[in-house]
């Protein structure tokens, strides 16, 4: 019983919060390995990208809610992710159009198109603050819980209870749906091959006749997709703010570098690590040690490796490790 | 030659402005608030309410014999010390104000006090700071308020607590000083009642997502969950996230948590749980409704009593201390303050300078029941209330 209870307490607290956290950072990361393993630099305006793309959705959801649009159980945001995602292609487009095809022309290095992507995540930020304002936005609607902790309990007659949100459920759905379609894109269609042809060597692709500005478009196409998915599910599970979008910068760059930059699988994998790491080094096992240990060995502190302040630390000590000792990442990747 | 004739004529300008500032018609007051920042929606009630009492004071002729009061405003920005300073800085020096109605936010209100006040000599009374870190704050005797401090209202909830039977509690607050220092003046009055803290955890505001906090707090345990926070910031997400999650049922809240958005955006699942707000009742309370509401001010807004009590404070103080410097102002606060003495409502302030002038004594009570108590502080009292049916029941006051 004891240990039905521990299980139960550890996934309410640490494996259900972090396997939706993990499937948002993975969705972030496949965005900015795609740009590296293409486009060849590192995107910093990947989180604003997020912020754009879900500020968007968030706005269609209030008009699709006010004209009385629902989906029953399923929130309305899903209907308004299309148009989401179809304008934030079009942002991305006109960015590469405007600022990153330059660069590209002139064969800038890396480094140069990661400070441009800076100055196009200064833009972006100040743009989704003069549309949307830098407050909280609720854009959430339809049933808020598959179980609820206190049904859970009812149901089993356990100690603890187990709530699992609806928006945890959609975004693990998602994200595998989202995944298993990248997957099959890249490896079965002609359109991915040649754009995996055009990562691995630039040169025998463009003489194999591969169209670069093609490629080029089409990945930004998917980026501005992954993101927009990543960041209205990130914005239904918890809330959408502009600001916590930029923040989310650091652990999604975190998972593309643990996993491999360059790497889809690698994305998915440093997603999960680096989020099962955050809860589980910040989580108090306390009460998990009070179920199994016997009553005298109970501990009375509170066996928190690290305050839940310092969530952000982890993603960062982690970050310095990986680079440390294999800057390929677990999936060989690109080094960086 | 040139630099000393220019240095000694600057030495007379500003001598003269300081004389002009003393002796003139006009007293200035600064009243400084966060106009911008995280208060801004509140800030603009409090300094028309402490205007409010400075009307009031020159409508009845002023004080010292026809010394009209005028209020300037500046900008506290509630967060930003530096900032705060400055502004503070301009209302001494430029503006040449003989005292300051503010600041409001704790933090602030600390810098403002030992950057600017106390190096200038210049009296603050603040209606609305309450980390209990400023009762023992180096003053020079300079610094009053006229909101309670934290202290007072951490006893008043280990008091309820206490009450209710509840023996064991997890704590978080907001991690800045009003929450830092409410935790710990609960914390210590809860734990000398024999209570026990499980967990004192910060939370940052503004955050997304408050389900690692909530995990913490969860494996602490306890009967309930402490929240010193702010209502429309972190405090609210974690009562959500241990909703959500099912750590805690019943939740006890400090005054930042006040507020009716809260219930009705967690309805039901907010019943049975309760908390304490600063809060004012008797003559003088109503009093001041009906000034302010002929005036266009909602009494009912957050810290407008005090705002109007420091105001006429820092006014009647000065008419006591016979003139119009911070030094009279400070050295008869608590005279005009409390017992003995007539004792004078909002709406009487003209008829508390006619017995200052005769050489009388006044015991000013004001908008919330005035009573100055250690080292220059509201004694205050508290309103303990349980959410029942969608509502605030007020339990007692105390």
């Amino acid at each position: 019983m004891d240990i039905l209870n521990t299980l139960v307490l550890l996934a309410n607290f640490v494996i259900v919060p972090a396997v939706t956290y993990g499937s948002q950072l993975a969705l972030g990361a496949l965005g900015v390995t795609l740009i590296y393993g293409i486009l060849r630099f590192s995107n910093f305006a990947h989180g604003d990208t997020m912020a754009f793309g879900t500020m968007v959705t968030v706005l269609v959801t209030w008009m699709l809610q006010s004209w009385g649009v629902s989906l029953g159980p399923v929130p309305t945001a899903l209907l308004a992710l299309p148009f989401g995602i179809a304008v934030t292609a079009g942002l991305v487009l006109w960015t590469d159009r405007v600022v990153y095809r330059f660069y590209r022309k002139q064969k800038a290095k890396p480094v140069i198109l990661v400070i441009v992507s800076m100055g196009v995540m200064f833009v972006m930020n100040g743009l989704v603050r003069f549309i949307i304002g830098p407050d909280d936005q609720n854009f959430a609607d339809g049933a808020r819980f598959l179980i609820g902790a206190r049904e859970f309990k009812e149901m089993t007659g356990l100690k603890e209870g187990l709530a699992i949100k609806a928006s945890q459920g959609l975004t693990v759905l998602t994200a595998v749906i989202v995944v298993a379609l990248l997957f099959w894109f890249l490896n079965h269609t002609r359109t991915g091959k040649s754009m995996r042809a055009y990562s691995d060597n630039e040169d025998l692709a463009l003489l194999s006749g591969i169209n670069p500005e093609r490629v080029v478009a089409v990945t930004w196409i998917i980026v501005a997709a992954l993101a927009t998915v990543a960041g209205v599910l990130y914005g239904l599970d918890k809330s959408f703010k502009p600001f916590t979008y930029f923040q989310l910068l650091l652990p999604i760059f975190a998972a593309a570098i643990v996993g491999g930059l360059g790497s889809p699988l690698g994305a998915i994998a440093g997603g999960f690590v680096i989020a099962f790491s955050e809860v589980t080094i910040t989580y108090a096992w306390k009460k998990a040690a009070a179920y199994l240990l016997p009553a005298d060995m109970a501990p009375d502190g509170l066996l928190q490796l690290l305050a839940v302040d310092y969530k952000f630390a982890v993603s960062f000590v982690i970050l310095v490790v990986v680079l440390l000792f294999k800057p390929t990442g677990l999936f060989k990747g690109k080094s960086v | 030659m040139k630099k000393f004739l220019l240095a000694t004529a600057a030495t007379a300008l500003t001598a003269g402005a300081a004389m002009a500032a003393s002796h003139g018609e006009t007293v200035k007051m600064g009243i400084i608030l966060g106009f911008t920042g995280p208060i801004e929606s509140l800030t603009p009630a409090m300094a028309d309410s402490a205007e409010l009492a400075l009307k009031e004071i020159n409508a009845a002729g002023g004080i010292l014999g026809g010394k009209m009061i005028e209020a300037v405003r500046a900008d506290s920005t509630c967060v930003d010390a530096a900032g705060a300073t400055a502004a503070a800085e301009r209302l001494i020096t430029s503006d040449g104000v003989a005292a300051i109605m503010g600041a409001d936010c704790s933090g602030v209100t600390g810098a403002i006090l030992t950057n600017v006040a106390v190096p200038n000599g210049i009296v603050m009374v603040s209606p609305s700071a309450t980390s209990p870190g400023l009762s023992t704050v180096e003053d020079n005797g300079l610094f009053f308020r006229t909101a309670p401090s934290d202290a007072r209202q951490g006893v008043v909830l280990s008091d309820m607590l206490n009450d209710k039977g509840i023996k064991e509690v997890a704590v978080t607050y907001t991690n800045n000083d009003y929450g830092k220092g409410l935790s710990d003046s609960f914390i210590a009055a809860y734990e000398a009642a024999g209570g026990k803290v499980t967990i004192n955890a910060p939370h940052e505001d503004g955050k997304a997502d408050y389900s690692a906090e909530v995990a913490a707090l969860a494996a602490a345990g306890g009967e309930v969950l402490v929240v010193l926070g702010y209502t429309d910031q972190g405090g609210r997400g974690i009562i959500q996230g241990s909703l959500d999650t099912g750590a805690f049922e019943t939740f006890m809240l400090g005054d930042g948590m006040y507020g009716d958005q809260l219930v009705a955006d967690l309805g039901d699942a907010m019943e049975g749980s309760f908390g304490a707000v600063p809060w004012a009742e008797g003559e003088g309370t109503t009093a001041f409704a009906t000034m302010a509401v002929d005036a266009n001010i909602n009494p009912e807004g957050a810290y407008t009593r005090e705002s109007y009590d420091a105001a006429a404070l820092i006014a009647l103080a000065m008419a006591a201390g016979g003139e119009a410097t911070s030094a009279a102002a400070a050295a008869k606060m608590l005279d005009v303050a409390n017992a003995p003495g007539e004792k004078i409502l909002p709406g009487q302030l003209g008829k508390a300078l006619e017995i200052l002038a005769a050489g009388g004594d006044i015991d000013y009570v004001g908008a919330t029941n005035v009573e100055l108590i250690g080292p220059g502080e509201a004694a205050g009292t508290y309103r303990d209330y349980i959410i029942t049916g969608g509502a605030y029941e007020t339990e007692s006051i105390r």
